[in-house]
């Protein structure tokens, strides 16, 4: 293997984010035009996009928005969307940890599905990097991605008012969750988990302030875990003898 | 019409939560661990709470005044089926989009 400069090390990083560009332009695109359907203004949806950078709890935060939901539900149920970005953060601490706190603060930022994905890989392929070529690669990752997801956000904002009506634009998001949903159904417990968010959120849909959708989160939750236990402690004898 | 200031808290608010979940543990927590049983049920948050947003949505969609609609039905179907199958977002999306369009196009 060549010797590693700072810079090729960052345009590893680059390589590697750009391939998320051709997924987030149209998700980044579909949320400036449908924020704008909801009656958002051009500087309000690019803020929402700046300040949150995680689409699938900006699209839950919008859609409840719509739906008339206390504040207070919006929120918690976009922030359960995003707990997953702590994990990301509990994996990226070993690696990034030392860093100081103003580079804490920016990786925190641009945690994204993206960035966490890429860097957890490298980072254990490459177990000899420092902490500074960590760095590098990490903010590598997200040079391609994060731009545009601003971007293309502004240019949904600004297209958004001028699509035409009878494109059905009103299935935009649930076919968008629908899009994120299936592929993370790769496990026996991740599919438990999304049919229990189903039914219980169908079946508690008549209770006021979208509570239904809070007990679906958590009876989606803990079948999950309860299922994934199971399948582990009947895989366990195989385990050990793998191992 | 979405209020405003409903708008602006739920930004700002949502912007320091998920910054707060991001800075949680390189922050502030450092290297300790999780317990296995929080981090059990934290890697379930997604699948468990997006679809019990989006079932409602797409058994009575809005636009046909909550009615089961056929084509959206069918799109549902269809970009559920990519998405597990192809493990591709975008692919999902494309299909979901164009199996929507020409069903309305064709049963609409």
């Amino acid at each position: 293997m060549p010797t590693e400069t700072t810079k090729s090390i960052f345009w590893q990083g680059v390589r590697d984010g750009v391939p998320f560009i051709l997924v987030v332009v149209p998700f980044a695109l579909l949320f400036g035009v449908v924020a704008t359907e909801a009656g958002l203004q051009v500087y309000e949806t690019l803020t929402f996009s700046v300040l949150v950078v995680a689409g699938a709890a900006q699209f839950t935060a919008l859609q409840l928005l719509q739906e008339g939901a206390p504040t207070i539900i919006v929120v918690i149920s976009a922030l359960a969307v995003n707990l997953r970005l702590a994990m990301y953060s509990a994996a990226l601490t070993p690696h990034l940890g030392a860093a100081s706190l103003k580079q804490r603060g920016l990786v925190a930022y641009f945690t994204i599905d993206q960035s966490y994905a890429c860097s957890v890989h490298k980072f254990e392929e490459n177990p000899h990097w420092g902490l500074h070529q960590k760095l590098t690669y990490f903010f590598g990752t997200v040079t391609p991605v994060c731009p545009f997801w601003y971007g293309f956000t502004l240019i949904g904002a600004l297209v958004g008012s001028a699509i035409p009506d009878g494109l059905a634009l009103d299935f935009a998001v649930p076919v968008t969750f629908l899009a994120l949903i299936s592929p993370m159904l790769r496990t026996p417990a991740h599919r438990a988990a999304a049919m229990a968010s189903v039914l219980t959120s169908l079946i508690f849909a008549f209770l006021p302030y979208s509570l239904g959708l809070l007990l679906a989160g958590v009876a989606g939750m803990i079948t999950g875990a309860q299922v994934e236990l199971m399948h582990t402690r009947r895989a366990e004898p195989t385990l050990e003898a793998a191992e | 019409m979405i209020d405003k200031t409903t708008l602006w808290t739920v930004i700002i608010l949502l912007g320091i939560g998920s910054f707060g979940l991001r800075f949680a543990f390189i922050g502030l927590i450092g290297d300790r661990t999780l317990p296995e049983w929080l981090l059990r049920h934290l890697r379930y948050t997604a699948v468990a709470i997006l679809p019990g947003l989006v079932a409602p949505l797409v058994i009575w969609p809005e636009a046909t005044g909550g009615v089961i609609d056929a084509p959206r039905l069918i799109a549902a179907v269809l970009t559920v089926i990519t998405g597990f199958v192809t493990r591709s977002v975008s692919a999902a999306i494309a299909v979901g989009a164009a199996s929507l369009l020409s069903a309305l196009y064709l049963l609409g």
